[in-house]
């Protein structure tokens, strides 16, 4: 049965096995790290035969009725950045079975960027990692002020800043992020800022009680933050 | 007008689904929205039933990004996986399935002011096309059954008159030799342009 099993991976990444068997398939592919390589690499193949199909573009309704769709979502589906949270929240309340199971499947591997410069390698590394401490709903999710932006700070720690609108530093100028600890800043890298949202991964931990504020400094950082801030964060 | 959420990365934009976020998930449905149809398409046969089903799967998206494992993983492939899989559940409910091969005037849609994004999936719709013509005929019939088709392994097996254990070996070696050959390709210097120009 076991050997039988690994078998089907490639029916499964197609969608071609029968519903008895996509069953079979998913209960054995949450233990099975074989499988889900393997997997991973069948759904690179899958994602270029969809390429392959790609025609006329959808009708722009098509993207109203979806964020329609969206808009008119119970909120208790996801969970907002608004709030403070505390680190224990419930798991989210309605989560698509098949999406959970497909999502855990596409776990174990890493895109290959070979033709990526290092940089920006790095960059997206740093963006991911941003990325799964604001996607963990176990995250704290603290207020800077002014504006919209939000510390979220992960269990173990690590923390990120999403900011809306803070928009690209003048030329010359970088903004840098700190972590103050008793009155007492330390440096947690800087970045160029954007148009649109930030979404910046901070170095270093942020822990009970500690601050986190965003200066604008000139090119290439500062020891020693220039007041006032840009944004400030609560106290975690 | 510039795109509020155009810098980040897919897996970010789903991160910021996850908290809720209309605009990551508006951005994700600019950039995989057209893939996503053509597929659902592909595999239905109607604008209507495929328009739903990308619907249904950016609805999903939206429930269910906090389970996106984003740090490891590719969020077009997840998306279009979801679509795929809702398009060939609707056909297989409706008996609407059929499977032409594969022609290449399907992008007579293509708008004559092509985008640099349109002109880069023609040209990776392309790339995909001539690999699969390098595939044995019978593993490349098997795959298009299933995945444009929607027909499952015993369905095929029955369909084409060949023992299951047959259809399951055309699948994986097809898969396999597909990723080979697109691999291959890539390091021959395909071009991807930038967008931002």
């Amino acid at each position: 049965m076991e050997a039988g099993i690994h078998e089907l991976t490639a029916g499964y990444a197609l969608d071609a096995l029968d519903p008895d068997e996509r069953r079979a398939y998913e209960a054995h592919l949450a233990g099975c790290e074989r499988c889900q390589q393997e997997l991973a690499s069948f759904w690179e193949s899958t994602e270029a035969l969809a390429v392959a199909a790609s025609g006329p573009a959808p009708s722009p309704a098509l993207r109203e009725r979806i964020l329609a769709d969206v808009r008119t979502e119970p909120p208790q589906n996801v969970v907002p950045l608004e709030s403070r949270r505390r680190r224990t929240v419930p798991v989210l309340a309605a989560v698509a079975a098949v999406a959970a199971v497909v999502a855990l499947a596409l776990g174990t591997w890493a895109t290959s960027m070979s033709s990526d410069l290092d940089e920006t390698r790095d960059a997206l590394a740093r963006e991911r990692a941003a990325a799964a401490i604001v996607a963990d709903p176990t995250s704290r999710t603290v207020e800077m002020a002014p504006g919209a932006g939000r510390l979220v700070v992960g269990v173990d720690g690590q923390a990120a800043l999403v900011l809306p609108d803070l928009g690209e530093a003048p030329a010359g100028k970088t903004y840098q992020a700190w972590v103050i600890e008793d009155g007492n800043p330390i440096s947690a890298g800087t970045f160029p800022g954007e148009y649109g949202t930030d979404v910046v991964l901070l170095d270093g931990d942020v822990a009970e009680g500690e601050v986190v504020a965003v200066t604008l400094e000139k090119a290439g950082g500062a020891k020693t933050p220039s007041l006032p801030p840009v944004v400030e964060s609560d106290p975690v | 007008m510039r795109r509020h959420h155009a810098h980040l990365s897919d897996e970010a934009l789903v991160a910021l689904v996850a908290r809720g976020d209309e605009d990551a998930l508006a951005e994700l449905y600019d950039r995989v929205g057209r893939v996503a149809y053509g597929l659902a398409l592909r595999v239905l046969r109607d604008e209507r039933h495929a328009e739903d089903a990308v619907q249904e799967a950016f609805l999903q998206v939206w429930r269910s990004a906090a389970t996106f494992r984003a740090e490891r993983a590719k969020a077009s492939t997840w998306i279009l996986t979801l679509v795929h899989r809702r398009a060939v559940d609707l056909v297989r409910r409706e008996e609407r399935r059929q499977a032409d091969p594969l022609t290449d005037d399907s992008a007579a849609g293509v708008g004559r002011e092509e985008t640099d994004e349109a002109a880069w999936l023609r040209f990776e719709r392309e790339r995909v096309q001539a690999a699969l013509k390098q595939l044995p005929d019978v593993q490349r019939e098997a795959l298009e059954l299933a995945y444009y088709g929607g027909f499952s392994q015993s369905e095929l097996a029955e369909r084409l008159g060949v023992p299951l254990g047959t259809i399951k070996s055309r699948m994986f070696a097809g898969l396999a030799r597909l990723r080979e050959l697109l691999d291959d390709s890539t390091q021959e210097g395909s071009w991807k342009p930038e967008f931002t120009s």
